[in-house]
C-alpha cells in the first residue's frame, strides 16, 4: 500500500471478502487493521489518510464492486492528486 | 521475548528531520514477533520517512531499510559494517539492547531508537502482550507454581497476598489478576499447597538491578 502511494498512486483501495467469510479466516480482518495503520501513518506525515481504503465484497457482486470503485474515484478526485506525484514529476 | 511498542512516527521524524541519509534497521527476532520492529515495520517506517521528506520538499533525502537476523549479536551487526558510516543516522527498531549494541559498534554514526522497549513477556493473543519476568537473576518459580510474584505482583510480595486482594483481583486495578491468588490456585491444582505454607527468606536482590549492571559469564562456553 505504502509503496504504491510513495510511487504516486492517488489512492489505494484494498478489497477483501466479506467479514466472516474469508477463506483464510482472519485475513480480511487483518487487512482492515493494516489499512487503518496506513491511514494513521499517512495522517501523521501530513498526507491524507483517506487515500487508503478498505472494502469488503463478495466475489460475485459486480454491481457493488462498481459502486465501491466509483466511491473511491470520487473520494480521490475530491482529495486531488497525491503530492508524491507532483514531487516525482518535478524531479 | 522482549516486548516493544512502536514509537509514534512524529517522534522519529523529530529525531531525523535534519538528516539526509537515514537507515531504518529492523531486527528479525523479538520485535518481529511483537510487530514493532521487524522487516514489515522497517519497510513501513522507511516508506513513511521517504514520503515525509518528499512532502517537505526535501529532494535529496535518502532512506534505506535493512533487517538483520539480530541486533544483539556481533556477527549479524557486522553485516552493515561497510555501509553504516554512509548514513547521517540509523533508526534502530530493535529493542534497547539492539539500539545500544548498534551504537557501540558504529561509534561515529548517530543511532536513534525507533521503538519503546517495554518488558519480558508473552503473546497472550494477537496484539496483546503481557509481562511475565523482570529478569531478577534468581528465579523462584519452582516455589510459586510457575507464577512470578516479582513481575506479576504489583508490590513484588514474596509472602502474599496483601490485604488488597479481592475476588482474585489486585487492588491497583480490578482488571488485573492478583498474582498471589493465581499462585495459590495453581499450587492447589498441582497439590503443592505445602509450598505456600513455607515462608520465603528475604530475597537476595543483588542479582537484580539493585546490584548495578549485570553480566553472565560462562567459562564453560567461552573460548
Ligand atoms: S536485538 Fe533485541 S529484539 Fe533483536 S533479537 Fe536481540 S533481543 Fe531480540
Ligand atoms: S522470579 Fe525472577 S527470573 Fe523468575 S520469572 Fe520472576 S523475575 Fe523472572
Amino acid at each position: 500500500m505504502l509503496r504504491a502511494l510513495e510511487k504516486g498512486a492517488d489512492g489505494v483501495c484494498i478489497i477483501g471478502c466479506m467479514e466472516g467469510e474469508c477463506q483464510f479466516k482472519t485475513g480480511n480482518l487483518r487487512a482492515r487493521k493494516r489499512v487503518e495503520q496506513v491511514q494513521r501513518l499517512l495522517n501523521s506525515i501530513g498526507l491524507d489518510g483517506e487515500r487508503a481504503q478498505m472494502y469488503n465484497l463478495s466475489s460475485s457482486d459486480a454491481p457493488l464492486f462498481a459502486r465501491y470503485a466509483e466511491e473511491m474515484d470520487e473520494r480521490i478526485r475530491g482529495l486531488g492528486p497525491n503530492p508524491m506525484k507532483k514531487k516525482k514529476n518535478a524531479a | 521475548m522482549i516486548v516493544a511498542d512502536k514509537k509514534p512516527v512524529e517522534e522519529i521524524i523529530e529525531y531525523v528531520k535534519d538528516c539526509r541519509k537515514v537507515l531504518v534497521l529492523g531486527c528479525n527476532e523479538c520485535v518481529t514477533v511483537c510487530e514493532a520492529g521487524g522487516k514489515k515495520e522497517a519497510g513501513m517506517l522507511a516508506s513513511a520517512l521517504r514520503m515525509y521528506y518528499a512532502n517537505q520538499g526535501i529532494e535529496d533525502a535518502q532512506v534505506d531499510e535493512r533487517t538483520l537476523e539480530r541486533q544483539c549479536d556481533h556477527e549479524y551487526l557486522e553485516e552493515i559494517r561497510d555501509i553504516a558510516d554512509q548514513y547521517d543516522a540509523i533508526v534502530s527498531i530493535a529493542c534497547g539492547v539492539g539500539v545500544q549494541f548498534t551504537a557501540e559498534k558504529y561509534h561515529n554514526t548517530t543511532v536513534y531508537p525507533g521503538v519503546n522497549t517495554c518488558f519480558l513477556g508473552a503473546t497472550e493473543q494477537r496484539g496483546l502482550w503481557t509481562e511475565r519476568c523482570q529478569a531478577c537473576g534468581q528465579c523462584i518459580l519452582a516455589y510459586t507454581g510457575g507464577i512470578c510474584p516479582v513481575s506479576r505482583c504489583a508490590k513484588r510480595l514474596f509472602n502474599g497476598p496483601c490485604g488488597g486482594s479481592s475476588d482474585g483481583k489486585c487492588e491497583i486495578n480490578k482488571e488485573l489478576d492478583c498474582a498471589w491468588q493465581l499462585i495459590i490456585d495453581r499450587l492447589k491444582a498441582i497439590d503443592r499447597l505445602d509450598l505456600y505454607e513455607k515462608l520465603f527468606d528475604i530475597k537476595d536482590w543483588s542479582t537484580d538491578r539493585a546490584g548495578g549492571p549485570r553480566k553472565v559469564q560462562r567459562e564453560d562456553v567461552q573460548i
